[in-house]
């Protein structure tokens, strides 16, 4: 009875202990934690494509001044889309293959707490997607008011607007499940002996991320059901004529759109800090201040969203309130910045592609947060908003943030979940790449959204031109290198002869560890014993 | 409940499901015949489309809590998977707690902020002078372009108070069921579960004889601006919470009929009491701010 947890039941008489015979049976019909994994992180793959070719799209109009290849309404189909897809469909889905496939691993339990709901929550995935990008090919298109969706621009579409908004719902309700299964997951399955300060950070920012999303993913759907029913059924919330105010819509998105982006980055958090440890052969610095700070944000989250409306109009004090809010953040944040600085600090570094992206993630993402926090100044973002400074700032938080983590965690632990070793030169070579390429794509953003160029326009003075055709150089060479990226990974999967070792990093501790690679389908089934020295924080004195 | 020869020390990880995509085929149905039926579609893929996908919904249900109760049933979970249970439904109705709190969100908005301004208040002066001339702030209100027409509001101290009577009544007949079920006292238990879902249905029958009324005699309507549209919302996503927590009461019941709780074992009576309860704390909320303020 090797994994009794495992058992025939009434519905089912077959006994497997192994991977379920058949394709349709494995991939369609699963409750394992792996496999949902998988499926996670080859749809986010996918969608990173999908939403990648609409930004070469966007990229190539502005490429010169002038109309140049699509339609002006085309091209804000595609900045909205690229917007929805990218967040919801590759980053968002991304960390949660990741948390699927790493938390169980990490705490010692034998799948996520509540296997089968995990299933439906990848499964509504294609669908939402499939709705969203259904639109594209209708009367009147995609959403082109931006992935805000902001009233009334959002609301003066066609037949899409039903579809695209049902399509938020429907991706909201995963996220929703897929929260709670993570939560569940890490205060209920951990291993005898995981206490809380003993767990990985990477599990401590998915427990607080997976809050935020329980918290606000449902407020999305409320905000995005009155823009359906002010569209459909004669509602008023936005009407300022029916006594609504479209800048209703503003804050209630933003109150959810503000912890979304740390939703975005909170796991990423995570997986630098356990890679730059490994790395470095240091125990992180400062675990404990790791998680409070983690926590701060978190909080501080809720209490900054409007910021991103300085513009629309409030009170002075509203203004200055959410100026200072948004400035705290910074505090909790710079203590991870040194933390993770202080642990390379007379570390015994080698830089394996995973550390090379965790590394240019601790410095490009500091420079996201730097324009963060010019983009707070009150004042100074009365000049900076809508422009291309905060379409350079996103990014660099976003791409260089979120995408270089999930990036450096595929390098990471794609050994342990395919049982072979990745091309360690190609791995470089889409570093290297990817790294010098990125900011040449989003580095003169910069100066042309302090010029004055607005985001979300196909044309723009010939003034911008240079900075734009530099731009979309780095941006075409950003896109290409991440064929690398797919070359290495479906390399490792498939074809790669060198068998990765169970610890496959030197430095390397952690529950993960202690499995063969590839990680057996079913591990865990018994709740391992923890010993002295295989945590990273088992000794973490208060 | 019967005693099955399974491990009890293990954590039950059910074999591969059909469910959840069932459960997504169901979705997109839905989502597609609802998407195409509001866009004034009437071919096969707009409404039939969306009943159909209703109609899948249903045999999901029993589908899949059918697999959960033979699973309950055949003594495969153990004290940690109920606990999983328990912190899945808490955590669904903390999700279902900011879905409200996003339309109370909407109405607070609409009555401290956006109708004072374009009243003229605060910063609003401007506003009102040059683009919303003459209007007055006032709650209720249908916004200075009077949408949808004059209409009249129900008051809050006969349908709605008595409406709050008959919730908080079966707040309290749920809990003499729960203490009925503890004390292993079946016929109480189904007399008392009986009272909340009657006492449930009592509520929706008059909401909907509200709705009639608002309608038809008041013409207080979705379409009556900012205050018709919260009303309406609010109540209504409310009176949905309250139709499925009834419908959960009524299949608890059958299951308590069966006998398929123990006096120890029963999370799934107390997950739909939790549920109950949620509904009837928002519908104070409600009461309060919606019908009384």
């Amino acid at each position: 009875m090797a994994h009794a947890a495992t058992h025939d039941h009434v519905a089912h008489d077959d006994h497997h202990d192994h991977k379920p015979q058949g394709f349709i049976a494995r991939w369609c019909f699963s409750t394992n934690h792996k496999d949902i994994g998988t499926l996670y992180l080859i749809f986010s793959l996918l969608m990173f494509f999908i939403g990648g070719a609409m930004a070469m799209i966007i990229r190539a109009e502005l490429f010169q001044p002038g109309m140049q290849l699509v339609e002006p309404d085309f091209f804000n189909e595609m900045t909205s889309v690229h917007a929805l897809v990218m967040i919801f469909g590759a980053v968002m889905p991304a960390f949660v293959g990741l948390g699927n496939w790493m938390i169980p691993l990490m705490v010692g339990a034998p799948d996520m707490a509540l296997p089968r709901m995990n299933n439906w929550s990848f499964w509504l995935l294609p669908v939402a997607f499939g709705l969203l990008l259904s639109t594209l090919f209708m009367p009147g298109g995609g959403p082109q008011g931006g992935w805000t969706l902001y009233p009334p621009l959002s609301l003066q579409g066609g037949n899409g607007i039903a579809f695209s908004i049902l399509a938020i719902h429907v991706a909201g309700i995963s996220s929703i499940m897929g929260a709670i299964n993570i939560i569940a997951t890490i205060l209920n399955m951990r291993a005898p002996g995981m206490d809380l300060l003993k767990m990985p950070v990477f599990v401590w920012t998915w427990l607080i991320t997976a809050f935020l999303l329980i918290a606000v993913m449902p407020v999305l759907a409320g905000a995005v059901t009155m823009l359906l029913t002010d569209k459909y059924f004669g509602t008023s919330f936005f009407n300022a004529a029916g006594g609504g105010d479209p800048v209703m819509f503003q804050h209630i998105f933003w109150f959810f759109g503000h912890p979304e982006v740390y939703i975005m980055i909170l796991p990423a958090f995570g997986i630098v800090s356990e890679i730059i440890p490994t790395f470095a052969r240091k125990p992180l610095f400062g675990y404990q201040a790791m998680v409070y700070a983690t926590a701060s944000i978190a909080f501080l989250s809720f209490i900054v969203w409007a910021h991103h409306m300085f513009t629309v109009g409030m009170p002075l004090g509203g203004e200055l309130f959410f100026m200072y809010a948004t400035m705290l953040i910074a505090i909790p944040t710079g203590v991870k910045v040194f933390n993770w600085v202080s642990t390379m600090w007379e570390g015994s570094m080698t830089f394996e592609t995973p550390m090379l992206f965790a590394i240019g993630f601790v410095i490009l993402f500091t420079i996201g947060g730097f324009s963060g926090v010019m983009l707070a100044i009150v004042p100074a973002d009365f000049q900076y908003h809508d422009t291309y400074f905060v379409v350079a700032h996103f990014h660099y938080v976003l791409v260089t943030g979120a995408v270089f983590s999930i990036m450096a965690a595929t390098y990471y632990w794609l050994p342990k979940w395919t049982g072979h070793m990745y091309s360690e030169r190609w791995g470089k070579i889409h570093f290297w790449s990817s790294v010098i390429s990125v900011n040449v794509l989003f580095f003169p953003q910069h100066f042309l959204g302090l010029a004055g160029m607005p985001r979300r326009i196909p044309d723009y003075n010939v003034a911008f031109a240079d900075f734009n055709m530099i731009s979309s150089i780095g941006g075409f060479w950003f896109g290409l290198s991440q064929l690398i990226f797919l070359g290495v990974v479906v390399h490792c999967a498939f074809f790669s002869k060198v068998k990765a070792p169970a610890r496959v990093w030197e430095g390397a501790k952690g529950l993960e560890w202690e499995v063969p690679s590839p990680a057996p389908h079913h591990t865990f089934s018994v709740p391992p014993v923890l010993k002295p020295g295989m945590l990273a924080h088992d000794d973490v004195s208060h | 409940m019967s005693e099955a020869a399974t491990s009890q020390e293990q954590y039950y990880v059910p074999h591969h499901s059909i469910w959840p995509v069932v459960g997504s085929v169901a979705m997109l149905m839905t989502a597609v015949g609802a998407a195409n039926w509001i866009n004034d579609s009437t071919g096969l893929m707009a409404r039939p489309l969306m009943f159909a996908g209703i109609a899948v919904f249903v045999v999901l249900f029993f589908g899949w809590f059918g697999a959960v109760i033979r699973e309950s049933l055949s003594g495969f979970y153990n004290k940690q998977v109920d606990i999983s249970f328990r912190m899945g439904m808490m955590w669904f109705i903390f999700s279902e707690i900011m879905f409200f709190a996003a339309f109370f969100g909407a109405l607070f908005y609409a009555r401290m902020l956006s109708v004072p301004w374009i009243g003229g208040e605060g910063h609003g002066a401007l506003t009102n002078q040059f683009v919303w001339e003459g209007y007055t702030a006032a709650w209720p209100t249908n916004g200075p372009g009077n949408i949808g027409g004059t209409f009249e509001t129900i008051p809050a101290w006969g349908l709605p108070l008595l409406n709050t009577m008959l919730l908080l009544a079966s707040g309290v007949t749920i809990t003499l069921a729960h203490h009925a079920l503890r004390a292993g006292h079946r016929t109480a238990l189904l007399v008392w579960l009986g009272a909340t879902i009657v006492l449930g249905g009592v509520f929706l029958y008059y909401q909907a004889h509200e709705y009639i009324e608002a309608y038809q005699h008041l013409n207080l309507t979705l379409g009556s601006g900012v205050y018709g549209s919260t009303f309406f919302m609010l109540t209504g996503f409310h009176g949905m919470h309250v139709t499925l927590g009834a419908i959960m009461l009524t299949v608890m019941w059958f299951r308590c009929a069966k006998g398929h709780f123990t006096r120890d074992n029963h999370f799934a009576f107390e997950a739909v009491a939790w549920y109950w309860h949620f509904v009837d704390v928002v519908w104070l909320g409600l009461f309060l701010f919606v019908y009384v303020l």
